[in-house]
């Protein structure tokens, strides 16, 4: 099990490495080795983490060396998932060294699992933790497309050509893209807190405790409703859904880690370690 | 290599009023081709006439008599004086005529660096000489090593990368905004060369409707015509800013057509999809204002030269890549012409059939194990004997004059016969310029 999370590491790596070539001399065959690597390292970290969770019988995310290592595999597979519709493989230049940094965060962390709880298990749980998850992974992936769009407007509006001009897709591939990545967290993060309610009611009898990792999950919840809300209803773009996908990703973090350390709730043993 | 020769001028050699009048076109080159073929000093030619450069490549087995001989031909063929043109030929022999071509057909040596029409145009000099028969073995060659070598410039290096003129530059910038032209509608203001162009450029990019706004309602109409767009007047600007997305300005007003305040007050109403001015006017028609007010992008004339200079530049370091390349190929193509000789050939030649005969006798003689060692030495020597008796005529043929001036074709014949070509590429290495030809005309 070990094994197949070092090599998926291992295969990040190179990945990474090929896509940062690729920013930097432009040719085709370093993006596509880079996102060849990218789909086997995917593949190798979906089996150590199937491996771990039919070992333990529940799904790993029990502490923080899995939590992180769930992170990471999340946003390389949202990644995978946006870049069959579309193909912005500039972003794999962000996606795959971030992916590499989580994964070796997670592995600064004790490995083994404090203890496992019982409370972890069944299917409602593991759709929780997935759904949760992917749906966090595409939000930090609209950040980071949020970022490339300022990168690329700045260029065009100072009209200064530099690294990034030709380098980066157009505006409206950027925008477009990260529009799809916060309707795609968005789904999941509905789906995901839905079903941590029903977990809530079939574990502690009740929808919603207004514990604080529920109350800051509403959060999110809400930032980005009112992010998608905008867009429909008055044409929220560019620019300004840039900043607010970046800044959301700062409200995300605290809900999914800051809570944890600052605040107490039910998701406590999540992060500890 | 010195049978190669390239003749020609071009628009650093020449003026204009020279080479207008040395220019071919189809049928006189079609004619030209002609008469050279049938002038016994050379043995191959090829036109190459556009309106940048007139040249004439030749391959001639009695090159100086050829010079002589293409000079007079441009001369009596136009019906121009030599003493006119002559100062501002230039002549290239051997090596510098083979690079000299590579550059040409890469691109290398045009007035715009890089400009990618200057292959097609080689393409079809050459067709027109291969349709005349006045392109032979040599020639062939050359020629395919050249378009594989225009090729792999293109695609290895950035010669043809980005936009060289203002109206190209505007469309660049469009597509880094709008990702695809397609379906964006378009607004001419005003009139002129460069922004009719640039429009011209963005039809071509399949965008929607085009709106033409012109002081004088008649002209306008008259000028959307030209992209079945749609006339309107200068009073309705304001109105169409909500539905536009690529505006073009070129009037000649002293002040700003479109303000700061117009585009702010329009976005809200367009959703804010994005807008972009391309201000081609001087006096300037935007407001520069407008390019703070989110996404709204404003270029005008000066920005655009900009662009058009940076991609000048970065095309020019891309053009050394480039001459590195054509070095590569222009050593490769002289071991080429090398082993086409008279000498490597018949040692080909010899080799190949030894080869066979040693096989053979090896093959017949490991059947016939009761032979004494002295029948076997009768045997071999006998197969050397008929080795040297067949080859005896063929190699007189080859060295003698025989061939009279068309050497290289009985040369090239033979090495086909006995598929020497291979057999010297084995020998030579792996030598790296194998005939992977693509398959031109």
């Amino acid at each position: 099990m070990q094994t197949a999370f070092v090599a998926a590491l291992l295969i990040y790596m190179l990945s990474a490495a090929a896509y940062c070539a690729y920013l930097f001399l432009q040719r085709n065959p370093l993006q596509q080795a880079g996102n060849l690597l990218l789909v086997t390292g995917f593949t190798a970290h979906t089996l150590a983490i199937g491996w771990a969770f039919a070992a333990t019988g529940h799904f790993p995310a029990g502490n923080l060396h899995e939590t992180l290592s769930v992170t990471a595999w999340s946003i390389a597979g949202a990644y995978l998932l946006l870049g069959l519709k579309f193909h912005l493989k500039i972003l794999g230049a962000y996606v795959a060294p971030l992916t590499v940094f989580i994964l070796l965060a997670a592995f600064q962390f004790p490995r083994t699992p404090t203890q496992p709880e019982n409370l972890l298990q069944g299917v409602w749980l593991t759709t929780h933790i997935v759904t949760i998850f992917l749906g966090y992974a595409a939000f930090i992936l609209a950040a980071g497309t949020g970022v490339l769009y300022l990168l690329q407007e700045r260029n065009i509006k100072a009209k200064t050509r530099g690294f990034f001009f030709k380098r980066l897709p157009s505006l409206d591939m950027l925008d477009t893209t990260g529009y799809a990545c916060i309707v795609f967290g968005f789904t999941m993060l509905t789906i995901g807190l839905i079903t941590g309610m029903v977990y809530a009611k079939a574990v502690w009898g009740r929808f919603w405790a207004w514990d604080p990792k529920e109350a800051w999950s509403a959060v999110v919840w809400i930032f980005y409703a009112v992010l998608l809300h905008e867009r429909l209803a008055v044409g929220w773009r560019g620019r300004r859904t840039a900043i607010m996908a970046i800044a959301g990703v700062g409200v995300l973090l605290f809900a999914f880690l800051g809570v944890n350390f600052l605040l107490k709730g039910h998701h406590g043993q999540f992060t500890q370690w | 290599m010195d049978r190669i020769i390239l003749i020609g001028l071009n628009h650093k050699s020449a003026p204009i009023e020279i080479r207008e009048c040395l220019a071919f076109d189809e049928p006189d080159t079609r004619a030209g081709l002609g008469m050279l073929r049938d002038d016994p000093a050379i043995d191959e030619a090829m036109i190459f006439s556009t309106c940048n450069r007139v040249e004439v490549l030749l391959s001639a087995h009695r090159p100086d008599a050829a010079i002589a001989a293409a000079k007079r031909f441009l001369s009596t063929t136009k019906q121009v004086p030599l003493a006119v043109f002559e100062s501002s030929l230039y002549l290239h022999r051997g090596e510098a005529a083979v690079r000299h071509l590579f550059r040409v057909a890469a691109s290398l040596d045009s007035m715009v660096l890089g400009e990618p029409q200057i292959l097609g145009q080689v393409k079809g000099a050459y067709r027109l000489a291969t349709e005349q028969k006045s392109a032979g073995v040599i020639l062939n060659r050359l020629l395919h090593r050249t378009f594989f070598v225009a090729k792999r410039i293109r695609s290895e290096t950035g010669i043809g990368d980005h936009a060289v003129s203002i109206s190209y530059a505007a469309i660049e910038l469009g597509r880094k905004i709008f990702g695809r032209l397609e379906g964006k509608q378009v607004l001419l203001i005003g009139a002129g060369e460069m922004a009719e162009l640039a429009v011209d450029h963005l039809v071509r990019h399949r965008t929607g409707r085009v709106y033409v706004a012109n002081r004088t309602f008649e002209r306008g109409v008259a000028l959307a015509a030209k992209y079945q767009g749609t006339p309107i007047r200068f009073e309705e600007i304001g109105a169409h800013l909500g539905k536009v997305d690529i505006i073009i300005t070129s009037t000649g007003a002293p002040g700003y057509v479109i303000r700061q305040a117009d585009v702010k007050g329009i976005m809200r109403h367009r959703r804010n999809r994005p807008l972009f001015f391309i201000d081609i006017a001087v006096p300037r028609d935007i407001d520069p204002l407008v390019n703070q007010v989110n996404n709204a992008y404003v270029y005008d004339i000066d920005d655009l030269q900009e662009v058009v200079d940076d991609n000048i530049e970065d095309r020019r370091r891309e053009a050394v890549k480039a001459d590195r390349i054509v070095d590569e190929a222009v050593v490769q193509f002289r071991r080429w012409y090398d082993s086409q000789g008279v000498v490597p050939t018949i040692k080909a030649l010899n080799a190949k059939l030894r080869e066979v005969a040693a096989a053979e006798l090896q093959k017949t003689l490991g059947h016939l194990p009761h032979l004494s060692a002295e029948d076997q030495q009768a045997i071999s020597r006998m197969s050397e004997a008929m080795v040297k008796k067949i080859l005896h005529d063929p190699t007189r043929f080859l060295k003698g004059n025989g061939c009279h001036g068309d050497r290289a074709v009985y040369l090239e014949v033979a090495r086909r016969l006995f598929k020497l070509d291979e057999q010297m590429e084995q020998r030579a290495n792996q030598d790296p310029d194998r005939p992977t030809e693509p398959s031109e005309p």
